[in-house]
């Protein structure tokens, strides 16, 4: 990069903010993110000043088996144990969004840190550490994943949740290495960096200062694109038992509780898949539309 | 007559930042059994003027605005597309810049050569092979009939250049465009490929379009040049004559940048380069746009654009000061 | 050619091995045992079990019998489902999901592909535009949000199709299942040809090609689309991982003998011989697929030769 790149590279970046605003989509999808990102962080609090409903609290009458669809009173319906659906939800959604976040931020750092080592790092580290990723790569994640989850931590809630973040995050560092290494690798050979050794900055720091920004671009994309990813991931553990377990819940567990009943009770699992699915919808046009901004020559128009 | 005549071509493209005039008013003519050289440097136009000849210019974001591309009788750019396409390839051939990006590395050289014929001359796949091996054996393509199945990859940069030459000379077409053909090889090279084309020329009697940004190039093969700077034709000249007496001082730049063992200069060791940079295409400077590099600029050369003048029978310039520089230029071997 | 193949094939046995190594190392690591119930066991019974079951001796000895064991591909039996040896039931339940699973991509790849490349070449139409969301529901819908719809629209109303059985391949209680399972490979695989075949429609030899007069259509199916189809082929590798979850998802709402269902219920009994003989089976099916990817990319790409 000349010194004219690297004094444009500020307004790259706008150019790029520029470009992202402009696509409607993922201005759409941030909108909606962000209201249900709202919607499930205060919203259990409100709902409760408001109605004294949390997502566990079961009515004193609770010999009225049946669920109640939705109304005023519960704008989702109840589930078969008379919870409000509304506060459920919510609260799935925190935890759904937490477990896709944290684990994805979890894997980041991971990804980055070996990425960027094994790539700077080249010669034989750099093989043995790809080594180790090829053959990590072969391992059937899921089925590893699963037997993981069914047999620790089924005791306590919380406990299941910390290695859901743990087993989650394991999973997709991997491409995020590999990702980042194919970056610094192409940039290691570049002036900038030339210049950086030849005026005796420390290792670490050309890794951290200099590397490290210049491969934000991909990361970001394939950061935003994989919490998707990984919530449903999440959703397809508690959907068979293995994931958050009750007394809270996940969208996947509350569409494993509402499917049992899809026949005569829909709602209870119409209101969890479709948030989530709205929810992915727009974090997936958030990616796409951040993918389309930073690297223009892929747009789709 | 005039095999091709190309009058007031203008090409425009619309990008984010703004409309680039890629190609503004553009007119040559080229004569049958002629050779038309088109220099200029990158980002001038002459690439997008001959891709606009065959409406190959890509059509978002490229558009071709007005002008007319009179070919064998029929303006080009008003036929309609299944016209068109009978013209590509069978009546004018394409050879583009980098051989190993133009062949599709997914298919064998025999089929890729062989459908031209297929399609355009009605070969059946028995006869296409045939032609295809001797096409491959003009070109001086070794061991032509065992090689021709192989795929791009395989070959060489200037065996892949031979193969192109031989694709787009397959139907024996009236014109043959040369998109900057020797670019991309090495100097060896690109002495044979132009030698090639200088022989099958005369051989299959086409005439030639030979696009490049190299003076060197232009000189043993052209019969007449036309010299494109900022998407407009800025002298137009036969060869001689233009190597001669250059009448535009963009041109005369681009000779002086020629090193010339013989000048005072070059014995002194210095190098001469035309100051400055090209203009940005889609920000063009008002009045001529090479004002700004020019030595000879004076405020009306910034303030209106320059007219076409003619400085000699057969010899334009596109400069308020042409007659000027082309009597100047009288002295330019003394 | 021949010569990777092979090494592949042999680098196979190491790879499983390791993988049912780190399960069996987590199934020992866990706390309790397969016999724990909620009552504790009288010791004396829980010595013969223990005995029976070889769990007394060191766990050297034990893993070095389950390697041997797994090398000859012998699981033993079952712990639950009592007599039945644990490839029995491998060889009675594999069928059942990788017809599903082979099914459903095989129409995601025909649906995908077609839609893909209309796509690409109505580039930015209404067709382009509203395919491209639709692939985006596609991603976005979770499995087990979208088959319950299904089932609730096509079983519970329309009466086309059962909505919890399982009756054999070629039966209308496989159309629910695969239908399910493909949507959203369609939709990434739209996707990717789209994006592929973009890419590859602006390169310059496709230029080349329309400059010697070729037909759109020719120049798409017969220039483009072999470039254009290779990140669906590199999607074929992660897409197998993504489809055994599916699977696993689609077996439960379906209610599938297949082998997530075994291999669920094997983790929750702690099943070991059955989950240890699954992870294998797994194991060794995944690797193979990635090595047919991996000859695909050198049939179709000739640049690549092993």
């Amino acid at each position: 990069m000349s010194t004219a790149e690297i004094i444009a590279g500020r307004s790259l970046f706008h150019q790029a903010m520029r470009r992202l605003v402009r696509n409607r989509l993922a201005v759409f999808g941030m909108v909606v993110v962000v209201i249900i990102a709202l919607a499930a962080i205060v919203g259990p609090a409100l709902i409760f000043r408001a109605t004294g409903y949390t997502y566990d609290y079961i009515p004193a009458d609770s010999n009225l088996v049946k669920s109640f669809s939705p109304s005023w009173m519960h704008p989702m319906g109840t589930d078969n144990e008379g919870r409000d659906m509304l506060a459920r939800v919510l609260l799935g959604g925190r935890i759904s969004l937490m477990v896709g976040i944290i684990s994805t931020i979890v894997s980041l750092v991971i990804g980055v840190a070996y990425g960027a080592t094994a790539g700077y790092a080249g010669g034989k580290l750099d093989e043995l550490m790809m080594r180790i990723v090829d053959i990590l790569f072969a391992i059937p994640y899921m089925m590893v994943v699963i037997v993981l989850l069914a047999l620790f931590g089924r005791h306590t809630a919380l406990g299941q949740l910390f290695l859901l973040f743990i087993a989650l995050g394991a999973v997709s560092w991997l491409t995020m290495a590999r990702i980042v290494r194919g970056q610094v690798i192409s940039l290691k050979n570049q002036e900038f960096i030339l210049a950086a050794r030849a005026t005796g900055v420390p290792k670490w720091k050309i890794v951290l200062r200099h590397l490290v920004p210049n491969t934000l671009g991909p990361v970001i994309v394939y950061a935003t694109l994989e919490v998707p990813a990984v919530m449903l991931l999440e959703a397809f553990l508690s959907f068979l038992g293995l994931g958050v377990q009750a007394p809270l819940a996940s969208w996947g567990s509350l569409a494993s509780e509402g499917i049992q009943n899809i026949a005569v009770f829909p709602w209870q699992l119409i209101f969890p898949g479709v948030t989530m699915a709205l929810t992915l919808f727009s974090l997936n046009f958030i990616g796409d539309g951040l993918r389309d901004a930073l690297d223009p020559q892929t747009k789709k128009s | 007559m005039s095999l091709l005549s190309v009058r007031n071509l203008r090409t425009h493209f619309d990008t984010d930042g703004g409309v680039v005039k890629a190609v503004d008013d553009v007119s040559f003519d080229l004569e049958p059994g002629k050779t038309l050289g088109i220099v200029g440097e990158s980002g001038s136009g002459k690439s997008v003027t001959n891709l606009s000849i065959m409406r190959l210019v890509p059509s978002p974001p490229g558009r071709i605005v007005s002008g007319q591309v009179i070919f064998g009788g029929k303006d080009l750019l008003k036929l309609p597309t299944e016209e068109i396409r009978k013209v590509r390839g069978k009546r004018i051939g394409m050879i583009f810049q980098d051989p190993m990006s133009s062949l599709n590395p997914f298919m064998r050289i025999s089929r890729q050569l062989m459908e031209v014929t297929e399609l355009h001359m009605g070969h059946s796949s028995k006869q296409a092979r045939e032609h295809a091996v001797n096409m491959l054996h003009l070109v001086g393509i070794p061991d032509a009939a065992a090689r021709i199945d192989s795929y791009p990859h395989e070959f060489s940069g200037g065996m892949r250049q031979r193969v192109m030459i031989a694709m787009a000379l397959s139907c024996r077409p009236e014109l043959l465009i040369a998109d900057e053909p020797t670019t991309a090889l090495d100097v060896t090279i690109q002495a044979q490929i132009l030698e090639l084309i200088k022989k099958i020329k005369t051989e299959i009697q086409t005439s030639v379009i030979l696009i490049t940004h190299d003076l060197g190039v232009v000189a043993g093969m052209a019969d007449a040049i036309i010299v494109m700077y900022a998407g407009r034709v800025f002298e137009r000249a036969s060869a001689i004559d233009l190597f001669d007496r250059p009448a535009n001082p963009y041109t005369k730049g681009l000779l002086m940048s020629v090193p010339d063992p013989l000048r005072e200069s070059t014995a002194r060791g210095e190098l001469y380069q035309i100051p400055g940079l090209p203009p940005d295409p889609a920000n063009l400077p008002t009045g001529c746009p090479f004002a700004p590099r020019c030595d000879k600029a004076a405020d009306i050369c910034r303030r209106e654009f320059p007219p076409m003048v003619q400085v000699a029978p057969s010899h334009e310039s596109l400069c308020h000061f042409a007659k000027e520089v082309y009597g100047e230029s009288a002295h330019l071997h003394s | 050619m021949l010569r990777f193949v092979v090494r592949r094939l042999l680098s196979t046995v190491p790879m499983v091995l390791v993988v049912v190594s780190l399960t069996w190392g987590l199934i020992r690591l866990a706390p309790g045992s397969f016999y724990t119930g909620e009552k504790a066991l009288p010791p004396a019974i829980e010595q013969n079990l223990r005995a029976k079951y070889g769990l007394d001796k060191p766990w050297y000895v034990q893993y070095g019998k389950m390697i041997s064991n797994t090398a000859r591909l012998d699981f033993g039996s079952s712990l639950k489902y009592e007599g039945q040896s644990v490839n029995t039931i491998l060889l009675r339940a594999f069928p059942v999901s990788a017809m599903v699973g082979l099914l459903a991509y095989a129409l995601s790849l025909l649906v995908g592909i077609t839609s893909g490349l209309f796509a690409a070449v109505r580039h930015n139409s209404k067709w382009d535009y509203s395919s491209m969301t639709l692939s985006m529901l596609g991603i976005s819908v979770p499995t087990f949000v979208l088959g319950p719809i299904l089932v609730l629209f096509f079983s519970l109303t329309l009466y086309w199709f059962p909505p919890a059985r399982w009756d054999g391949f070629a039966t209308r209680s496989a159309v629910l299942p695969v239908l399910t399972l493909s949507v959203i490979y369609m939709a990434y695989i739209a996707r990717l040809t789209r994006s592929g075949m973009l890419e590859v429609l602006r390169s310059d030899y496709i230029r080349t090609a329309r400059a010697k007069g070729l037909s759109e259509t020719a120049i798409v199916l017969k220039h483009a689309f072999r470039g254009g189809i290779i990140p669906v082929v590199s999607l074929t590798g992660p897409a197998l991982a993504g489809l055994i979850t599916g699977t696993v998802v689609v077996e439960r709402i379906f209610v599938l003998p297949g082998l997530g269902t075994y291999f669920i219920n094997a983790n929750l009994n702690r099943d070991e011989p059955l989950i240890l003989g699954i992870v294998a089976f797994i194991s060794i099916t995944i690797l193979v697929c990635n090595l047919l990817v991996d000859i695909a990319y050198a049939v179709i790409d000739p640049r690549i030769r092993y």
